[in-house]
């Protein structure tokens, strides 16, 4: 009979500690880059469907913080890297089954794409604005006569992105409560609900508002149906993931992730969007901030939760 | 060609001679190692088992290291050992996630590092170091593919396991028990 089992683990004080290799850096990065998706999305998905001019902050303004925060975001990761010197051995290869190569191309391939859109909005937002070169002046002139063209790509790519930034996660089978393939379209809805937080804090029309606000609201009850079916997911696993959810069911996530994530940063940001469009007062600035903070906390307490799941000691 | 090892628990010790025959053939940082010993205590007293276990890289055959490299710095070399080739190791990190024993550590100078099965050794015929030296000679490593290595026979004629099956790593380090 098993009364007492445990296991002395590894009596080597720099190893244990360090497992936990991921720290500030990973889930900053997987924020900006959901964040970015979300934005892009939205900004490609308006204009293939030719509401530019309706839904100008979607379309024009909120697109101009993307490859600040890609950049951003990129900085992050490679302030992650322990050999640092090495980082462009990433781009000397792809590997199919490595969700980190692939999607280190994805961002090759959308980060020049979301200057050129910003970049195609600068004369814009800034009429004074002058490219001074004369390529410049050409080059966009095309992108401006081909937006469509490149809207395409862009959706497509910004879906990529978002999806790549739960599958970084969910491809590691080491650690129980990433290795569930919800994790991609949870962190992809959740990417671009934090991206319509963002266009809504930049609008100030009230129609586009309510508009990215419905989508919204969309966006966030598909978000807590896909956080009942992770766990659901779990707790009619193995042993392992079952142990995983109860970090978050009791265990010591629990009373930070339901009061940040799932109260103060879907429930109760949906309901101020549901009386905003009922016609209520309500400062969008609020469930603003809020989606976008809880967006980021659940990133943190994913990784971190994460890396202290696993299947031996 | 498909290297293994096989180790006896009712034999082993618990001595650490593998891990530091290991961190002085390797050169390991202070601090660090590529074997461990773990006991695993079972029951209260006065009825208790023990069981002593040197763990290691175990050169899965399904190997997600090598699977979730971005760079392909991990890789498998002859005989299915899996090694990481320091020059194209940018050290994400993300082996270190994938790997159910973590059997892997950040090495000061950035890359990741790991048991190798002391392949320099392993090539010129010799057994790792791991295995040369245990007092109690509780180790057995060699070729699963050669029907008359001491390993095929030794897992012929005794019980084993291996650590976290489950996870589908196929792991090639096998416990006697």
């Amino acid at each position: 009979m098993k009364e007492e089992l445990f296991a002395s683990g590894r009596n080597i004080p720099n190893i244990d500690p360090y497992l936990n290799i991921w720290h500030w850096q990973i889930p900053s990065y997987l924020f900006l880059g959901g964040l970015a998706a979300g934005i892009l999305f939205f900004a490609s998905f308006f204009t293939i469907m030719g509401k530019e001019n309706e839904m100008e902050a979607t379309v024009k303004k909120a697109p101009m913080i993307v490859p600040f925060a890609l950049v951003l975001g990129l900085f992050f990761l490679f302030l992650d890297l322990k050999h640092k010197l090495y980082f462009w051995q990433l781009y000397t290869t792809v590997r199919i089954q490595s969700p980190m190569s692939w999607g280190a191309w994805v961002l090759m391939a959308i980060t020049p794409l979301s200057f050129v859109w910003a970049a195609s909005y600068v004369r814009v937002l800034f009429p004074k604005w002058d490219w001074k070169y004369d390529i410049l002046k050409k080059f966009e002139k095309w992108v401006i006569a081909n937006r469509i063209l490149i809207a395409w790509p862009m959706a497509l790519l910004s879906i990529i992105l978002g999806i790549y930034t739960g599958i970084l996660l969910s491809a590691f089978n080491a650690r129980p409560l990433w290795n569930t393939s919800i994790l991609g379209p949870l962190f992809l809805v959740s990417g671009m609900s934090t991206g319509a937080a963002v266009i809504m804090l930049m609008s100030k029309d009230h129609k586009e508002r309510k508009i990215i606000g419905r989508i919204d609201i969309l966006l966030i009850i598909v978000e807590l149906f896909f956080i009942i079916h992770l766990f659901m997911g779990f707790l009619a696993g193995s042993e392992v993931q079952i142990i995983a959810a109860n970090l978050f069911l009791g265990g010591k996530f629990t009373a930070p992730f339901f009061a940040f994530v799932v109260i103060l940063g879907l429930i109760f940001p949906a309901t101020l969007e549901a009386l905003e469009l009922k016609g209520f007062k309500v400062p969008m600035v609020v469930p603003a901030i809020l989606i976008l903070a809880g967006g980021l906390i659940f990133r943190f307490l994913m990784v971190e939760a994460g890396q202290i799941t696993r299947y031996l000691y | 060609m498909r290297y293994a090892m096989a180790i006896d628990t009712r034999k082993c010790v618990g001595c650490s001679d593998c891990v530091v025959a290991c961190q002085t053939e390797n050169n390991v940082p202070v601090g660090f190692c590529r074997d461990w010993v773990v006991e695993v205590v079972d029951g209260t007293y006065p009825n208790v088992s023990i069981e002593l276990r040197s763990e290691r890289c175990n050169h899965c055959d399904n190997s997600p290291c090598v699977r979730c490299c971005p760079t392909g710095a991990s890789h498998f070399e002859d005989g299915g050992i899996v090694l990481v080739e320091h020059s194209k190791c940018i050290g994400c990190g993300a082996c270190i996630q994938a790997c159910p024993y973590d059997a892997r550590y950040s090495h000061p100078e950035g890359y990741v590092d790991k048991c190798t099965f002391c392949i320099h050794r392993v090539r010129e015929g010799k057994d790792p170091a791991c295995v040369s030296v245990c007092p109690t000679s509780c180790m057995y490593f060699g070729d699963l593919d050669d029907q008359n290595s001491k390993i095929v026979n030794v897992l012929k004629n005794r019980k084993f396991k291996s650590l976290a099956p489950e996870a589908g790593t196929k792991p090639r380090i096998f416990y006697l028990v």
